[in-house]
């Protein structure tokens, strides 16, 4: 795909009174120049500014319908994917270059998980696919096809809080609450996961790849080992 | 992000072809090496080849009692393994002190040994690196060199130390890498998989293009034998080894029958010490033989500006690990 091919491409919402993708709004003309720029610097605040030139994600669904479906094929040099997201389907049209971060931040407007460092560093991305934590970061939105995501908005149920979301608001488990999804969405997969031991020292091991730069940690694990009771029942 | 060519492969030979042995194309496992350096434009693939729909997750024990592990099995699985929990506590406790919770989740064993090194002037696209761009020098030797830059193994071209734990652990064990490429199947010894920097930093490892890493197979542990991983780091934890050793003992009474000694953080690819193994075996176990064995591993170390202290402190790696194992 040549510089042309890449500039002409935007960002695509499906419009289901015509089944058609229309181009939204949004798209943003990007010259060649600017786009090699911003290619090459390779810092992840540049790269949160390029990510709707660079990296295409649309509805392939209505987003007021998430479970809308589509039979028009996605536009050239992009793949549809199916994504069930905190328990709702989506289909999205994406480039390969998408990261799964930036499908559920601008494709899905999912914006409760962060973008920290943008490298796998700092845990901000974290979610759970088919239950187990990943950073989001560090991997691509088409080889996710068909799996299942839970992101920070889909911890609460019915109107209740997740037992993880009560007991940081108890334990004030946070200041500035930048890396909280994150902590929270690893702190429910470790206390899920029965190879992981219960004391403090193993609570810390196993949240090491998430960074508290406001240095909250002592109240993470004070949180994390309040929920660990009201987790009994599976409630996740 | 760069774009690329995006293919997804459902069988090794299937991933192989679509490869082509081409330049610029990359296998995508886990991605948490890859997507990393292709974010920050060190690494360039034209073309990505996705081997997540390729059943090589089994970890199974072949008749002859060695281990046979799938290139796809990620570091969480492979870690928590009850065989390799019971019979390699080495591999599992290196792989555990490596990284974090979600990266081990994503992180796969053919990627781990595929990790590119995380020297600062390899990873910040602009410095001299003969890694990235053959012939430019080396930012590192006159440059900040403490953390992950080796002791052993390096050249005039190269100093990035090798930055996995679990293939500290493999080279200990013994292992074979099995690949599969366009001619079909091959084996490469472990010890043979990573090549020293020499002249050519840029290459890395004994795989020819288009071939794809698919199995990891053990060898047969040591009946009786004890092992452990110490990994040392300014950190204590999620952060690369400054040193490290992966041993395994079996004894005799108070005796050492055997032992397998590998190194982390100090050697520019993970660094077997035959030496120390030979100089250790069927000797009374002791802090003095401890001492007097590890040292031979450091006998042809060069110091850089500010690593000089990885070799007492490598030396120590293995005398507390020796001391650990063998204690009654």
């Amino acid at each position: 795909m040549d510089d042309n091919q890449r500039s002409s491409a935007g960002v695509e919402l499906y419009d289901p009174e015509n089944n058609s993708i229309q181009p939204s709004s949004s798209t943003m003309p990007s010259s060649p120049a600017r786009r090699r720029f911003l290619q090459t610097a390779g810092i992840s605040g540049l790269a949160v500014a390029a990510a709707p030139a660079l990296s295409q994600v649309s509805y392939a669904g209505s987003p007021d319908q998430p479970a809308t479906q589509t039979d028009a094929p996605p536009a050239e040099g992009k793949r549809r994917i199916t994504l069930t997201v905190n328990g709702k389907r989506h289909q999205l049209d994406v480039t390969p270059n998408v990261i799964l971060l930036d499908a559920l931040r601008h494709g899905l407007k999912l914006t409760g998980t962060k973008k920290g460092c943008d490298h796998g560093q700092c845990g901000a991305c974290t979610i759970l696919v088919n239950g187990t934590a990943i950073n989001s970061c560090l991997s691509l939105a088409v080889t996710h096809d068909g799996e299942e995501i839970t992101t920070v908005e889909g911890l609460e149920k019915n109107g209740q809080q997740h037992p993880i979301q009560q007991a940081f608001l108890k334990h004030d488990a946070y200041q500035c609450g930048y890396c909280t999804a994150g902590q929270m969405m690893s702190a429910v997969a470790i206390l899920q996961d029965e190879s992981i031991g219960k004391s403090d020292a193993d609570v810390r091991e196993a949240m090491s790849g998430n960074i508290c730069r406001c240095g909250a940690y002592k109240n993470i694990v004070a949180a994390i080992q309040s929920a660990r009771g009201s987790m009994q029942g599976g409630n996740a | 992000m760069r774009h690329f060519d995006y293919a997804r492969a459902d069988s090794a030979q299937q991933a192989v072809a679509a490869h082509g042995s081409e330049r610029d194309v990359s296998f995508l496992a886990g991605g948490t090496t890859l997507l990393d350096l292709v974010k920050l434009d060190i690494m360039q693939p034209q073309k990505i080849v996705d081997i997540n729909g390729v059943a090589l997750d089994e970890i199974e024990r072949l008749d002859d009692g060695r281990l046979r592990i799938g290139a796809m099995v990620t570091n969480t699985a492979l870690a928590r393994n009850q065989r390799v929990v019971d019979d390699y506590a080495v591999l599992s406790q290196a792989l555990l002190a490596g990284a974090s919770t979600q990266l081990r989740n994503k992180a796969t064993t053919g990627g781990n040994i595929m990790q590119r090194v995380r020297c600062p002037y390899f990873r910040d696209g602009v410095s001299d690196c003969n890694k990235r761009e053959p012939g430019s020098g080396c930012a590192a030797i006159g440059g900040v060199n403490r953390t992950v830059h080796a002791v052993l193994g390096t050249s005039d071209s190269c100093i990035a130390s090798h930055p996995s734990d679990m293939c500290v652990a493999m080279a200990a064990i013994g292992a074979t890498v099995e690949v599969q490429g366009p001619d079909g199947t091959r084996e490469i010894d472990f010890g043979d998989f990573h090549l020293l920097p020499g002249d050519t930093p840029a290459r890395e490892h004994a795989l020819e293009p288009g071939e794809l890493i698919t199995h990891v197979v053990l060898e047969a542990p040591l009946e009786g034998s004890r092992s452990g991983y110490l990994k040392l780091r300014d950190r204590q934890s999620y952060q690369f080894a400054l040193a490290s050793s992966a041993v395994i003992v079996q004894m005799d009474g108070s005796t050492i029958r055997e032992a397998r000694v590998a190194m982390g953080g100090v050697g520019a690819k993970p660094w077997r010490a035959p030496e120390v193994e030979a100089a250790l075996k069927g000797k009374p176990a002791s802090e003095k033989l401890f001492a007097d064995a590890a040292k031979l591993a450091f006998e042809n170390a060069i110091a850089y500006a500010h690593n000089g202290y990885k070799i007492p402190l490598g030396q120590q790696a293995i005398v507390r690990n020796l001391s650990d194992l063998t204690a009654a």
